[in-house]
């Protein structure tokens, strides 16, 4: 964690939360994707956020991350306001994510996607870059070394020199994470992680959170399928047209009448 | 030669045997070296002309690696590259002629050569940034069309601002560029001697001196490549989304390499406006930046050698073969008896005239049929290949990832 | 709680010396447009009308290229740079056909070259558009799933094709074109209003007013605007994108022959590199109106047409290019979704 930006002293002391959704609204012209959502995420926690097809919770994401700025409210991340920030300094603050649709680089090697990942942690300038100066000669092995590092990490070492597009599925799915990994997060954002997976493929995915945590990352999911999110996670929102209709305990949670009408309203 | 084979390799940090490039750089390197004294010894000493025209040759190798950086590196369009030749030409005429003396300045400005090299690049760079700040924030597409509006507009500045630039007559008896030392010697046709504040008019003099720059550019540009900017290019050019998910400042890089591009164009128009001794507005129009691009599609986008290949062939069509052609052509009738065809009658230039009308077409021609056939070029970058070949990602799905693991 | 929340909001946004720039360009657009109206004052309200209607008729024309631009970037989001000199062909087709029909200058002005000129019209529409239909299909189709590099390099590729050919033909000369037209007009106000000029603005109206019936009405038109905004799913609905993308080429090829033919019948005259600049004009046009916006195409055009006939008359006509290049840096730059707004959904 080398030179994110400390939190302001005082903020957030007591309550831990590491990332506040404020009132956020996000509209796409007459839709309301996400609708006057608020919650906040514990620091160190696996937190889930789980809602049927079109919820709106993509779209949380790329309001969190700078992608598609939220119509109204605010985003509060490590005590600091992140609304409307570009999605580079979102990164540079500290909020790593992977794509519910892969977004692989795909013709950079495993390992420059990873590399690449590290980009807002380098301080190369275009003058070390052009000179190759010995300053910047070590910081590509060091940048090299983390990769190799965090490509064992998620278990696909042996692809290091491969085509991301070449890559099996799931390991594409790692390598993602791999490479949100090495932008070095606080908080890290996983849009269906086990989408497409096998139930071992599953069960595998869900060590490799509890590792990540385990590294103090937090970690901030969407998951389709609940099974899946009550083995992983304490806390869960549950978002239906773009509302927040639960927050809670997995056991709350899948008690909760309007989250039952939710997922059965879905099925049929 | 073992040696030095695996000497570039190691430069190159990739095994020669297997990396064709390598192969491509010793032979350039090879040729570069070997060209004048073959020239020389082929022509009995009087090839001077073919060795001004390889140093004019260098002048395009640069402008394409500069391109390369924009278009192969980036991933973005530059419609309007010789708009920053320009500027770098124009910028030694005005700093390093009397030209200014006519001017409203009323003051003659010399920079000597080497500085004046810097400045017209970073006044080129600075065009760069200043076009490329709004610009690159907007979809991918429309910097072709900025680029090629602004590649318009100024040459027209240049004829139309007449005060200062004394319009379509151009600016003319440009500073030669000198040197603080050379040496003297068979070559030029002396004794052997150590000459200062030499002034270089010898063709040899340029063409070593363009070697070197081209050499030293290829270094650096190699050098990005390799580097956290190279990766960042890569990276917005397959991805923008991921790119800034991934905390790469996208428009920054773009516009980095944008004005990398730039710079290297000034530096080559400086060099260009120096060694003609003139500058015109007519020299740098649309034409100029479309062959300095079908220098590097051709060549083969994102890769070095590639790109230098690409731009010295077509440099040879261009300016050797294309303007021998109709001569050629109507040689060739005369010989077969066929000298009707040379006789120009109603829309019938006669065939010298047909010949060289065909400039256009081959232009075109080269463009689309490379991107159709060979849209990786000739020696192109690994990454390119592959790409151009399988399409973008766009069209791989889960399912045939998923197809693909099983 | 939300008062400890309390945090400086970041200034993401406008840099100061961004609004500056905005600044000084609104300022010098204002200067401009004062100056331009100093000299309209200054020079009598007749020379105005008449530079008004040669302006109106010149950006009828543009508009119909610039018909051509947007449809294509509408539905493929390619800049076809090879549309103008498709209308520079245009030109040269039909004054190839001409004297097949018998139209040649003895009969300038007569009620006889109605019908001919008629069929003139027809065939080099219909052959502009098979042979942009046969461009998108060899050069353009095989490239749809590519990087969006790679049909850009072709359509410059594919211009300098068909300016090659055209220069083959008939070479760097200016080609004359019949004087056909009548060349008697109306004086309104002190100002001529040629047979020519309402020649040329009913018949661009007219194609213009088709144009927008059938794309709003026709079956086809629905499935252009279908795949506009989605292929994929325009696809899943049965709909052939293939065929849907070729008549789009057919109609702005139909749109820019015309454009051509009437270019020809009113200046007299084309040359074979026409295209390039008057393409760049049609292209301003159309992201001047909104690319992508068929009504905005028509409206870019009249207004590009509009200022190069006040700069032409009002101030150095040696500057006009540089200026419309400006416009189009400039509403790319400021407001690159053009004065109506652009159909084109961001991906
Ligand atoms: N860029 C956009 N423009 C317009 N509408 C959008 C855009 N992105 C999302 N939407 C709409 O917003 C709504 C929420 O979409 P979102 O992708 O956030 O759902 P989701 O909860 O992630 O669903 P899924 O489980 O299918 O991934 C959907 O109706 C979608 O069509
Ligand atoms: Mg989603």
């Amino acid at each position: 964690m080398t030179d994110r930006g400390a939190a302001p002293p005082g903020a957030q002391a007591g309550d831990g939360a590491i990332l506040r959704i404020d009132h956020v609204t996000k509209r796409f012209g007459g839709l309301v994707a996400v609708d006057d959502v608020t919650f906040d995420v514990k620091k160190g926690e696996i937190f889930a956020l789980i809602g049927p097809n079109g919820a709106g919770k993509t779209t949380l994401f790329n309001g969190i991350t700078g992608i598609f700025p939220p119509t109204a409210g605010r985003i509060v991340f490590q005590g600091r306001e992140i609304t409307g920030a570009k999605p580079h300094q979102v990164a540079a603050f500290g909020i790593a994510r992977t794509f519910q649709n892969i977004r692989l680089f795909e013709y950079m090697s495993s390992l420059d996607n990873v590399r690449l990942g590290q980009h807002c942690r380098m301080h190369a300038k275009l003058w070390d870059s052009l000179f190759k100066t010995p300053a910047e000669h070590r910081e590509e092995q060091r940048v090299t070394d983390r990769a190799m590092e965090l490509l064992q990490f998620v278990g696909i070492e042996q692809y290091t020199h491969i085509y991301a597009r070449n890559l099996p599925y799931g390991s594409q799915r790692r390598l993602e994470i791999a490479r949100a990994l090495a932008t070095n997060p606080a908080l890290l954002l996983l849009d269906e992680p086990a989408a497409g997976f096998t139930p071992q493929e599953k069960v595998e995915l869900m060590g490799l959170v509890h590792k990540i945590v385990d590294q103090g990352v937090t970690v901030f999911l969407i998951e389709h399928d609940m099974k899946v999110v009550m083995g992983v996670s304490r806390r869960i929102v549950v978002l239906d047209h773009g509302e927040k209709i639960a927050e809670g305990t997995p056991e709350q949670v899948r008690r909760d009448q309007r989250v039952i009408e939710a997922y059965l309203g879905t099925q049929h | 030669m073992k040696r030095l084979l695996s000497r570039l390799g190691s430069i190159l940090e990739r095994d020669p045997r297997k990396d064709p490039n390598a192969v491509v750089f010793l032979l350039l390197t090879f040729g570069v070296i070997a060209f004048p004294i073959a020239i020389q010894i082929v022509t009995r000493g009087s090839g001077s002309f073919l060795i001004s025209q390889a140093a004019d040759a260098g002048v395009y190798v640069l402008l394409a690696i500069g391109l390369n950086v924009v278009v192969g590196f980036a991933g973005l369009l530059d419609l309007g590259y010789a708009a920053f030749f320009a500027i770098g030409a124009y910028t030694y005429a005005f700093i390093a002629s009397d030209h200014m003396e006519f001017t409203p300045i009323h003051q003659a400005i010399h920079i000597p050569f080497w500085i004046a090299l810097l400045v017209g690049m970073f006044a080129a760079a600075g065009a760069g940034a200043i076009l490329g700040a709004p610009t690159l924030r907007l979809r991918g597409d429309y910097l072709a069309i900025v680029t090629l509006g602004f590649g318009e507009i100024v040459p027209r500045l240049f004829r139309n601002a007449s005060t200062w630039t004394s319009g379509v007559n151009g600016i003319s008896a440009l500073d030669t560029p000198a040197l603080p030392i050379w040496l003297n010697g068979p070559w030029s046709g002396d004794a052997f001697a150590i000459v200062q504040n030499f002034k270089i008019i010898d063709p040899l003099a340029y063409y070593v001196i363009m070697a070197i720059l081209v050499a030293i550019s290829v270094v650096l540009v190699n050098n990005l490549r390799r580097s956290r900017m190279g990766r960042a290019w890569m990276a917005v050019r397959e991805d923008e989304v991921a790119a800034a998910a991934m905390g790469v400042n996208t428009v920054g890089v773009k516009l980095l390499a944008f004005s990398i591009g730039a710079a290297f164009s000034g530096f080559a128009g400086t060099f260009y406006g120096a060694k003609l001794s003139l500058v015109s507005p007519e020299n740098f129009g649309f034409t100029v930046s479309i062959t300095i691009l079908i220098m590097v599609v051709l060549g083969g986008m994102g890769n070095i050698p590639g790109v230098i290949v690409g731009a010295l062939l077509i440099y040879y069509v261009i300016f050797n073969i294309l303007p021998g052609l109709p001569q050629q052509a109507s040689d060739f009738a005369n010989s077969i008896g066929a000298t009707s065809l040379n006789s120009p009658s109603g829309d019938w230039p006669g065939l010298a005239g047909e010949v060289q009308r065909l400039k256009y077409l081959i232009f075109g021609l080269i463009l689309v049929l490379t991107m159709l056939l060979r849209p990786q070029g000739l020696l192109p970058s690994r990454q390119r290949a592959e790409e151009l070949q399988k399409g973008v990602h766009e069209d791989t799905t889960i399912e045939d990832v998923n197809a693909e693991a099983t | 709680m939300v008062g400890s929340l309390k945090q400086a909001r970041i200034a993401f946004v406008e840099a100061p010396i961004g609004r500056l720039v905005n600044l000084l360009v609104i300022l010098a657009v204002l200067y401009v447009i004062f100056i331009l109206a100093m000299k309209v004052v200054g020079q009598g309200p007749s020379y105005f009308l008449q530079i008004l209607t040669f302006g109106v008729a010149n950006g009828a024309i543009y508009a119909l290229v610039a018909l051509g631009y947007t449809m294509v970037y509408g539905i493929i989001e390619l800049i076809n740079f090879a549309h103008g000199d498709l209308f520079t062909l245009g030109g040269f087709i039909s004054v190839f056909l001409l004297p097949i029909f018998g139209l040649d200058a003895s009969k300038a002005g007569t009620a006889g070259i109605i019908l001919p000129l008629l069929a003139v019209f027809i065939v080099t529409m219909l052959i502009c558009g098979a042979i942009n239909v046969s461009i998108e299909r060899v050069a353009y189709r095989p490239l749809r799933r590519a990087p969006r590099l790679a049909p850009l390099i072709t359509a410059v590729g594919m211009s300098f094709v068909l300016e090659g050919v055209m220069f083959l033909w008939k070479g760097p000369f200016n080609v004359p074109y019949p004087n056909l037209l009548p060349t008697t007009g109306f004086v309104i106000g002190g100002a001529t209003i040629g047979v020519k000029d309402i020649f040329v603005i009913v018949v661009a109206g007219i194609l213009m007013v088709v144009l927008a019936l059938f794309v709003s009405r026709s079956r086809l038109g629905k499935a252009m605007r279908a795949t506009a905004q989605d292929q994929d799913a325009t696809e899943l609905m049965g709909i052939d994108i293939n065929r849907t993308i070729a008549a789009t080429f057919f109609i702005g090829a139909v749109l820019a022959g015309a454009g051509g033919t009437i270019f020809g019948l009113y200046y007299n005259t084309m040359v074979f590199d026409l295209g390039f600049s008057a393409g760049l004009f049609a292209f301003t046009a159309a992201v001047f109106g909104g690319i992508g916006n068929i009504q905005g195409a028509a409206l870019g055009g009249l207004l590009i047409g509009l200022i190069t006939a006040l700069w032409d008359g009002y101030m150095e006509s040696t500057w006009t290019q540089v200026i419309i290049f400006a416009i189009l840096i400039l509403v790319l730059v400021f407001r690159p979704t053009g004065l109506l707004g652009m159909r084109v959904p961001e991906k």
